[in-house]
């Protein structure tokens, strides 16, 4: 039975960590992934968990440390942050590339600099070609219930790969909030044990990870892009799956009163749960504004975002990073290359907003709908807007 | 109707933790609840808010409390030096621990909204026997407003402090009964 109880978001994916039995824990802690990981190493020490707590000196040793294991056939487990995540960026391509089906936490935060802590999506915008599985999540109880997912997908044999579990830092990690806490029977029915593909065993020695000449690199590649791909249906079905046995469903990609939208507007993670509140505000007054909740990120769900867009005219989509001298949001630069060459696509309208822990508000949303209506009216799509930006 | 809640106190007077008590016993009623604090890095002695939502519907929002219906301040020095009453609903109501009465108070800082005060400092001192007000100041939140059960956090208190619980649940009581609170003028 699962029990409805007021957590902290953090302590309660640690305990979720705990319920899936994982053998291995390597991490360094790094603001505001660090509840998390302090609440890991007490679950060890105190003999709750029954696994190794390796403590490094940073976390490209974390992501080193979490291959060995992984490969050696140990469920591995480790959570990271902004400049952790990119301190870890060369190897997470070796996790992938080797298949190695770790779980990690991000509690997605800001790059320096200037130095700052707080939240947005900066840190794991830029791992988007490291050949995870990458999921967003909205609030603590999608933390924790993707979380255990998270180690059924990676170990679907079908898959074998990494994945990243983004949920955004402090507005969700460290939030108090009411959730249903699994039980260990639950997750034991939805979790078998893990049975990797292969391992290292001196008994049956393997090598992992040998030199890809140039005339097999652009095999292996494709193999990558083929299973990272292909990991699409396995994905459906193992949400399908933890449906079954905990009652919530998940879909890749969400909707929120979009069915008869005139604009939409697309969120990732935590600020979706204002935005409801923002479009049923709207709604009250008769405009027909909708929301397109992108929870997938890779493998990108292409099919999903077509049908939840349906025929919309106009499309805003709020990133919470910046990239540079270029297209300035990369999730609005993927929706609109994933819509590139489709007949009747709506008109894109690039927001950013959020950085570094700046709230984004109802009001925020309201100004966001009303640059949607215009573009609607218009038919010319504005230049991106840096939401809240002041003068 | 979503009560907002801002806790204003000095880093180390556990600001923080009486928000998240107040979120935990209104969530053990069944309620919705959030509570968190202003994120960043930690001081001691500092200025701090922390803030919490509670409400019979379900709550979707994250973002840091700019309009509260309920302010509860933690230590006296802080009005003045912090514009405690920021935002407060028209008709909100504050709560401040001090030495000084109803009147000196709105004379002093031009206090409007509902209004009460108690000494928490000389409770937790004479009943605790340290100056950490937290639990004394939800003792005086629960008397001028019923946003939860007493003993929903007074479970809560004996969860939370082990063998110090006691004392705190006698501060949490005591402040019932010597918090004076007088409507908005």
């Amino acid at each position: 039975m699962e029990k409805r109880i007021g957590i902290e978001a953090s302590i309660a994916i640690a305990e979720a960590v705990g319920l899936c039995d994982a053998d291995v824990v390597a991490a360094y802690p790094i603001t505001p992934q660090t509840h998390i990981v302090e609440h890991l190493s007490e679950m060890v020490a105190d003999g709750h968990l029954d696994a190794a707590f390796v403590p490094v000196e940073s976390e490209h040793s974390a992501m080193s440390v979490c291959c060995g294991t992984s490969a050696a056939g140990a469920r591995t487990f480790t959570a990271t942050s902004s400049q952790g995540l990119a301190l870890m960026h060369e190897i997470l391509y070796i996790a992938s590339a080797l298949r190695l089906p770790i779980v990690m936490s991000v509690a997605n935060r800001a790059i320096s600099g200037p130095i700052n802590i707080w939240n947005d999506h900066s840190d794991v915008m830029v791992e988007r070609d490291v050949g995870w599985v990458q999921i967003f999540c909205e609030n603590g109880q999608e933390a924790v219930d993707l979380t255990i997912w998270a180690f059924r997908l990676a170990e679907d044999p079908r898959v074998s790969l990494p994945i990243m579990v983004n949920f955004d830092g402090f507005i969700v990690s460290h939030m108090v909030e009411p959730l249903f806490m699994p039980d260990r029977e639950m997750v034991k029915a939805f979790l078998p044990p893990f049975k990797p593909l292969q391992r290292l065993d001196i008994d049956n020695p393997i090598s992992m990870g040998p030199v890809g000449i140039p005339d097999i690199f652009t095999e292996a590649k494709q193999v990558q892009q083929h299973l990272l791909t292909q990991a699409y249906q396995p994905i459906v079905e193992t949400l399908g799956e933890f449906a079954k046995v905990f009652k919530r469903q998940y879909k890749p990609v969400e909707t929120y009163r979009g069915d008869d939208a005139d604009v939409l507007l697309l969120t990732m993670g935590a600020i979706g749960e204002t935005a409801m509140t923002a479009v049923d505000q709207r709604r009250a007054k008769g405009d027909k504004v909708g929301l397109v909740r992108l929870r997938l990120w890779r493998p990108f769900p292409f099919e999903d975002l077509f049908r939840a867009l349906g025929r919309i005219p106009v499309l805003g989509v709020i990133d919470r990073c910046i990239s540079f001298g270029g297209p300035v949001g990369p999730v609005a630069c993927e929706v609109k290359g994933a819509l590139y060459g489709r007949k009747d696509h709506p008109l894109v309208v690039e927001f950013v907003a959020g950085l570094g822990g700046r709230d984004v508000t109802v009001t925020d949303f309201d100004k966001m709908f009303d640059a949607l209506f215009e573009a609607k009216r218009s038919g010319k799509v504005p230049a991106p807007v840096l939401v809240g930006l002041r003068e | 109707m979503m009560h907002e809640i801002t806790f204003h106190g000095r880093g180390g007077q556990g600001a923080v933790t009486s928000a998240e008590l107040l979120a935990l016993a209104a969530i053990d009623e069944g309620k919705d609840a959030r509570s968190f604090p202003s994120f960043g890095p930690e001081r001691r002695g500092a200025p701090v808010r922390a803030f919490a939502r509670v409400s019979d519907q379900p709550i979707r929002d994250r973002t840091a409390v700019r309009t509260p219906s309920v302010v509860l301040v933690l230590d006296p020095s802080l009005p003045g030096l912090v514009k405690v009453d920021d935002g407060l609903r028209a008709d909100g109501l504050m709560i401040i621990n001090s030495t000084k009465s109803i009147a000196e108070l709105r004379k002093l800082f031009g206090f409007k909204s509902r209004l009460g005060v108690i000494d928490a400092n000389k409770v937790a001192r004479e009943v605790i026997g340290r100056v950490i007000t937290n639990t004394t100041m939800l003792g005086a939140l629960v008397a001028a407003l019923p946003l939860v059960k007493p003993e929903s956090i007074e479970k809560r208190l004996e969860e939370r402090f082990g063998r110090l619980a006691a004392k705190n649940i006698a501060a949490f009581r005591r402040a019932q009964q010597e918090c004076v609170v007088q409507d908005a003028v």
